[in-house]
């Protein structure tokens, strides 16, 4: 490893370590971390958009004469009034405008795919039951699905109290909302261990060089 | 004071160190975990490998370096078998903080497969990188009329015009499939506009917090395969047959797990060991 490698993974071991001192406590190390990020993300995101966004859609375009593009940069400076309060209301215009393109855009293929595509799967849970190609095992979960399906829906349905069978089949909802919640904090738990893994990974392996003179670890991966 | 008294008032920081310590033992110490393939992983290489050579897929890495635990060996193990299968394949990165991360990402790439094979993989002829552009859903409608109207130039400032990949490329109909590897809600436009509006078969590699809210469209079958977190990260390791980060530290998982696993049963049978009244004193 160059000493130009040495120095960077040098300092982001020890960025890593301030971050991690927060879990002792707060202190000036982590302060100096957090603020860095801040920081250096921000300053990032400036020169990204403009080299993205202000450059190419703006700039080349109009140096290339396409005049009409002044339109949208009068547009876009117009969603800057809302800075000033006497003249927010100019800033509408742009924003009814983006809003109208956007839920026009949106709409129809939103419906599409979070709602018809997941009704049409809720369906052929029942249809695959009658299908040539069915088996036990198959029927056991689509019937399973199609319950649990229900039983959630009927604990948001809240025109009618959860009294009686209505009520019997909500707390199965919960139950249902319940397992779904758990395999949620199961996969969130096994995301936030993966962070952890890495920074450790990156601490042992790639910053101390562990590989190299641990003896175990040496025979292990030389073996 | 009981002990499970003792257990409701004890430090906090007791429970990081034990974690931290468990996760470095299990580090340092060699040992292996079994790693069974999941169908939606299987999915997902079957289809790569199905592919004929000089067949073009899209590589969407819409994600930052704060995801690259888990979404990087994904990303590398697709990359890996691209090459290896002469798939062209078309990247993007569609969020800000990364495109500079993304170029590493394929010269890491590049360079795994020429240390392993000796063959130099070339931009602009075995894959292409179209960089950045904000507004995910735009950019994807864009691409799926043309990607020159998004992306005139690639990340390097060559228009895509002259780049030989592209000569036979015009928009996401021309791509066999979009393999979308995010941490973030760009999966939503890809499932929404690339899927849903162009049709065009799409998979997952997502993180772990991210994963079990989009196992619903595997049913539905807007998504052919899905890989969930480090898990779905080591069975694709597995499946090109180059166990790397992701198998390693599925073994630390494994540990991890059993120790957070102990705390909750612990705390659990604390919690219903102390008789109710001072349940709320003392959570």
């Amino acid at each position: 490893m160059d000493w130009g490698s040495v120095i960077s993974t040098t300092i982001a071991a020890f960025l890593t370590l301030a971050i991690f001192s927060f879990l002792y406590k707060d202190n000036p190390f982590y302060k100096f971390a957090e603020h860095l990020v801040v920081g250096v993300t921000a300053g990032y995101w400036v020169v990204i958009f403009y080299y993205t966004v202000v450059m190419p859609n703006i700039i080349e375009r109009l140096q290339q004469g396409k005049w009409w593009y002044v339109i949208p940069l009068c547009l876009g400076i117009l969603m800057w009034t809302r800075l000033v309060p006497k003249w927010t209301w100019i800033s509408r215009y742009p924003l009814a405008l983006y809003l109208g393109v956007a839920t026009g855009a949106a709409i129809p293929l939103e419906m599409k795919a979070k709602v018809v595509e997941h009704l049409n799967g809720s369906v052929a849970l029942v249809t695959y039951m009658h299908s040539p190609q069915a088996t036990t095992g198959g029927i056991i979960n689509n019937v399973i699905i199609l319950l649990g399906l229900v039983a959630a829906l009927i604990y948001f349905f809240f025109s009618k109290e959860h009294k009686g069978a209505i009520g019997l089949i909500a707390k199965v909802g919960i139950v249902v909302l319940m397992v779904g919640f758990g395999a949620s904090f199961g996969f969130t738990v096994m995301a936030r261990v993966s962070l952890l893994i890495d920074r450790f990974q990156f601490l042992v392996f790639t910053w101390l060089n562990a590989a190299s003179w641990l003896p175990w670890y040496y025979w292990y991966t030389h073996n | 004071m009981t002990v499970f008294e003792k257990m409701f008032a004890l430090d906090r920081r007791w429970i990081y160190l034990v974690l931290g310590l468990s996760v470095l033992i299990s580090l340092v110490i060699p040992f292996t975990v079994p790693i069974p393939i999941s169908q939606e992983a299987r999915n997902i290489y079957n289809y790569v490998d199905s592919l004929k050579a000089g067949d073009v897929i899209h590589l969407a890495i819409d994600y930052d370096p704060s995801t690259i635990a888990e979404l990087h060996p994904m990303s590398l193990s697709i990359l890996r078998q691209c090459f290896d299968k002469k798939i062209k394949v078309v990247v993007t990165a569609l969020h800000p903080n990364g495109p500079v991360m993304t170029a590493m990402l394929l010269d890491t790439a590049v360079a795994r497969h020429f240390a392993r094979t000796g063959e130099r993989m070339k931009r602009g002829i075995d894959y292409v990188f179209l960089g950045y552009k904000p507004y995910p859903a735009l950019i994807i409608l864009g691409m799926g009329q043309n990607y020159r109207i998004p992306f005139p130039t690639d990340y390097y400032n060559v228009p895509v015009d002259s780049l030989p990949m592209m000569a036979h490329v015009r928009n996401l109909t021309d791509v066999r499939a979009v393999l979308n590897v995010s941490g973030t809600s760009g999966t939503d436009y890809w499932i929404t506009y690339g899927n849903g509006r162009y049709g065009v078969p799409l998979a997952l590699g997502l993180t772990g917090v991210m994963a079990s809210d989009y196992y619903p469209y595997m049913q539905t079958h807007q998504i052919f395969g899905l890989l969930g977190g480090l898990k779905g990260a080591a069975e694709y390791e597995e499946l090109v047959g180059a166990p790397g980060r992701a198998v390693e530290g599925m073994k630390v998982q494994v540990v991890a797990h059993m120790v957070i696993i102990l705390f909750i049963i612990a705390g659990n049978v604390g919690y219903f060991a102390i008789p109710k009244s001072q349940r709320r004193r003392l959570t």
